[in-house]
């Protein structure tokens, strides 16, 4: 639990018995610097479901995998993108993209496992999920923001594993919508009372158990928790807030509303924020259905990227986009694309990943390996590496197992100098 | 005269035999009888718990009192706190007799088999959420279990169903393990050792297990007693094909022969496959199959398992001589899950305080000298949360209407809160911040601690004498004990002198702190 000696709570627990709760509320709602000097966030985009590479960073048109899509041109040598993500190949000096990964599980449940993780499922270890590492290891949230926020994703977002359920995420829907549960449901004098009844009986509790770990974090969860429900912060999911200007850029999606609050919260201080954009397991009409997500990806994604580049934000936030895997480059006799793990893409951009990099190409007959192959172990230790996490750093499974963040090794070529 | 004589004879001597049938069978049958046996188990696995507490010079913890050992009882068999009408009843018996008869209780309730059979199939079948016709089947198998249970049927019998049983997935409900698990050879082989052994063998599904003494053949001979099977139109049947699996150096792929991975002389040579793997599985002289069951049944009374991690037997230390014992004790009882029960509840250790005499050491609760302080889970928490809206039980009893809220505010809750699916289901977990948040803001917790005369806070407020019984009452019914004197102190005084509208708020703030209250929502 060292991880939680960082944090503010081992300070307010020697204060009165009640009172202790409130004093996050009013921390961190001050404008923070912008620049590479910031601490490090990151912004995760999940497409979920596998997306078609084909339809995204990886069109090869004009060839038997191809489909009925054309390509636009971009800005990074010798890297086309699908005609369905014409605003990102405008954005496309900003980022980089991989497009030979390779992963060994092409089912979902598995593969998503792999690529939230860094490992493949394994029994005795519950891996912590990329959000959750960055929850725990980057420099603590400002404020009251919970430590790893994430919008329209269910029990698929993964959590803290055997790092804890400190670092589970705090599950926001679409922002139209306020996050659940953070008003009271009465007048703050009646909650003080409630709150006053409440240490009372907890003290029967606390005599004689052993369970101090157990009650130092009950004490700092209900602490970040009134923090939270008292705090200016939460005004960064209200995107209403926006100009209607920006909040078309983004698109009136819910992933484009979805983008448009990570961004206000990373501004307002928060770590690590996941979006998800589920419906990309086109086994059938994979065209059709490509159109509208990609649209939906295309308005989101580079509204973000040119947001946090105007805000001088793009330094110090890592966006991520990546989903479980790719699809076949053949074309199945629904006009479909079925899960294809040996060769698909991830693009990133920002937060110490150095841009205008391509790596690796796929076959356009779609039958040999990719070069230059990628393993999402590797990727994984790149990201943390951009972030200033050390992949080596070792966490301890519930049987006493070191395990490091990452097994892999960082690809010096996306690493900022 | 004479005639009518013999009738009375006759009539005395038939009511002579029923009466001493009738005594004779109550003797047998007595409780005392099969306690003392069960008791004799008892204090012998108490006994080395003993010996393992005086070798490391360790008090055990105190005895905690009636209530709360009640309590875990409860939360143990049925997954909810007792009502405020069970404690009463648990209350009016004598006290040397009250665990007994509680658990005795518990166990003829159908709760008991509803809510155990959801536990025992969380180790058996997927849980997925959303595809309704696998909804279906895993709740024919979950009932069918809960039948099982309800029977009484002995354990080693209803596994070999569970593994072997062929048929329609209506007809013959335990099918449904094999569809369960998506009728995949390679899940159902990990399934199986790990839900039925205790034993993780999934690594060697791709390659030679790390940790321990697993090769990828051994899997694959497992995975080779499901190759056969198949899911048609007639349900689940073994057909006479071979199993074959993908190899890069086999063009027509690699056969694989049934074999298991240790014990092979425990294997018959005849019958279905399936039949022999389970015949294998259950046989009294596979080493793991009774410890891994009994080690998942301490886990679900005491919130933690004997040797953990539960399904990692290989790797797990210590403790080594109470489970086997246990396990002597379950073989012995014909594998009776409701004597397992009785024995487990009678340990020391499930009685004792889970405050510790000295604030220094874990090592009393590693040697099981005190209770294991637990987190609830989502189910049981969520039950709880239901069953505090009423004064009486909510069970089998009740109106429709009121089992009907139950059971859908349950879902519901336990639904936001986050399920704990499949195996993770012993994992200990904490309450995360979106948790915390929902207990204290969430409209479940609110609709469970609102006033209103058809609420149990509202008649709280409503019905109680004063102001001492109502906030007595609050206090048995969320937590299951009476308040100390300090907290009866400061809830009369937040009481007095309200009315009406006043005291129904100061009952609702009463019920909030309880219910988000550490004891509430722990196993202490």
């Amino acid at each position: 639990m060292e991880s939680l000696s960082r944090r503010h709570f081992l300070g307010t627990l020697s204060l009165a018995s009640f009172g202790w709760w409130t004093s996050r509320a009013l921390a961190g709602a001050e404008r923070l610097s912008a620049g590479p000097s910031r601490p490090k966030s990151l912004i995760i985009l999940w497409l979920d479901g596998g997306p078609s590479q084909l339809e995204t960073f990886d069109p090869h048109p004009g060839t038997t995998i191809g489909g009925p899509g054309k390509a636009v041109a971009t800005s990074l040598a010798g890297a086309q993108f699908s005609e369905l993500l014409p605003r990102l190949a405008e954005e496309a000096s900003s980022l980089s993209v991989i497009r030979s990964m390779v992963s060994a599980e092409g089912d979902h449940a598995r593969g998503r496992y792999f690529l939230k993780t860094g490992y493949r499922p394994n029994p005795s270890v519950a891996y912590p999920s990329l959000g959750s590492i960055c929850a725990s290891e980057l420099p603590e949230a400002e404020g009251a923001l919970p430590p790893y926020i994430t919008f329209m994703s269910g029990r698929e977002a993964l959590g803290g594993g055997d790092l804890g359920e400190t670092y589970d995420p705090f599950r926001v829907w679409d922002p139209i919508h306020p996050p659940q549960d953070v008003v009271r449901r009465v007048a703050p004098g009646r909650m003080n009372r409630r709150l006053r009844s409440l240490e009372l009986i907890d003290g029967n509790v606390r005599r004689g158990r052993r369970s101090r770990e157990a009650l130092a974090l009950r004490r700092e969860q209900f602490d970040n928790a009134l923090a939270l429900m008292d705090s200016p912060q939460l005004d960064a999911f209200k995107i209403e807030e926006e100009p209607a200007r920006t909040r078309e850029a983004y698109g009136e999606t819910p992933f484009g509303r979805s983008c448009l609050a990570a961004r206000r919260l990373v501004e307002s201080g928060a770590r690590a924020v996941e979006v998800k954009l589920g419906g990309w397991d086109t086994h059938a009409n994979n065209f059709d259905l490509h159109k509208p997500l990609c649209e939906s990806l295309d308005a989101g994604f580079s509204s973000l990227l040119r947001d946090l580049r105007e805000r001088d934000m793009l330094d110090s936030t890592l966006v991520l986009c990546a989903g479980e895997f790719g699809r076949t480059p053949k074309i199945n006799g629904l006009d479909g694309r079925d899960h294809w793990p040996k060769g698909f893409s991830v693009a990133m951009a920002g937060g110490g990943i150095r841009p205008g990099q391509v790596i690796g190409a796929t076959d356009p007959e779609g039958t040999k390996s990719p070069t230059d192959p990628v393993q999402v172990s590797d990727l994984f230790a790149t990201v943390l590496t951009a972030l200033a996490i050390d992949p080596a750093v070792e966490f301890v499974t519930r049987d006493g197992r070191p395990i490091r963040l990452s097994e892999g090794t960082p690809l010096e070529r996306l690493l900022a100098t | 005269m004479t005639r009518q004589r013999q009738l009375y004879l006759s009539i005395l001597l038939a009511v002579a035999l029923v009466a001493g049938w009738i005594v004779l069978d109550a003797t047998a049958k007595h409780p005392a009888d099969t306690w003392s046996h069960e008791r004799t188990a008892a204090a012998e696995i108490a006994g080395l718990l003993h010996v393992e507490w005086e070798d490391r010079s360790l008090n055990p913890a105190r005895r905690v009192d009636d209530l709360l050992l009640a309590r875990r009882v409860s939360l143990a068999l049925v997954g909810t706190v007792p009502s405020l009408e069970d404690i009463r009843l648990i209350q009016s018996w004598p006290e040397e007799t009250r665990l007994r008869q509680w658990t005795d209780r518990l166990l003829a309730d159908r709760r008991f088999a509803d809510y155990f059979a959801e536990r025992l199939a969380r180790a058996m079948v997927q849980s997925r959420e959303g595809k309704p016709f696998f909804v279906f089947r895993r709740r024919r198998f979950v009932a069918w279990l809960a039948d099982q249970l309800s029977q009484r049927r002995p354990y080693d019998e209803l596994v070999r169903d569970v593994i072997a049983s062929e048929g329609l997935w209506t007809d013959r409900p335990a099918v449904n393990y094999v569809t369960g698990n998506e009728q995949s050879p390679n899940r159902l082989a990990s399934r199986t050792v790990r839900a039925f052994l205790g034993l993780r063998i999934d690594c060697a599904e791709c390659h030679d297990h790390p940790f321990a003494d697993w090769k990828q053949d051994d899997f694959r001979g497992l995975a080779g007693f499901f190759g056969n099977t198949k899911v048609g139109f007639f349900g689940v049947r073994e057909s006479g094909t071979e199993y074959r699996i993908e190899d890069p150096d086999e063009k027509e792929g690699l056969l694989v022969t049934p074999s298991v991975p240790y014990a092979p002389e425990l294997l018959p040579s005849q019958g279905r496959t399936r039949e022999r793997l389970a015949a294998w599985t259950t046989h009294p002289d596979n080493p793991y199959f009774v410890k891994a069951f009994v080690n998942r049944v301490w886990a679900l009374l005491m919130g933690k398992a004997l040797v953990e991690p539960v399904d990692d037997l290989e790797s797990a230390l210590g403790n080594e001589d109470v489970l086997s014992a246990l396990a002597d004790e379950f073989r012995a009882s014909g594998h009776d899950l409701h004597e397992l029960i009785h024995v487990i509840v009678s340990l020391p250790t499930f009685a004792a305080s889970s405050a510790l005499s000295e604030d220094v050491t874990l090592d009393q609760e590693e040697a099981w000298a005190a209770f294991p302080m637990t987190r609830l889970r989502p189910e049981q928490i969520a039950q709880s949360l239901q069953q505090i809206r009423s004064l009486h039980t909510v069970d089998e009893e009740s109106a429709f209407v009121t089992k009907f809220v139950f059971w859908d505010e349950t879902r519901k809750f336990v639904h936001r809160y986050g399920d704990v699916l499949d195996e993770e289901e012993l994992t200990p977990r904490g309450t995360n911040l979106p948790q915390r948040l929902f207990l204290m803001n969430g409209r479940e917790t609110d609709k469970a601690t609102e006033g209103g005369l058809f609420n149990g806070p509202g008649r709280v407020a409503i019905l109680a004498p004063d102001d001492e019984t109502a906030v007595d009452i609050a206090y048995l019914c969320c937590l299951t004990r009476e308040p100390t004197e300090a907290e009866r102190e400061h809830f009369v005084e937040i009481l007095s002198d309200t009315h009406d509208k006043s005291r129904q708020r100061a009952i609702e703030d009463l019920y909030w702190a309880l219910v988000n209250s550490m004891e509430f929502s722990w196993n202490h």
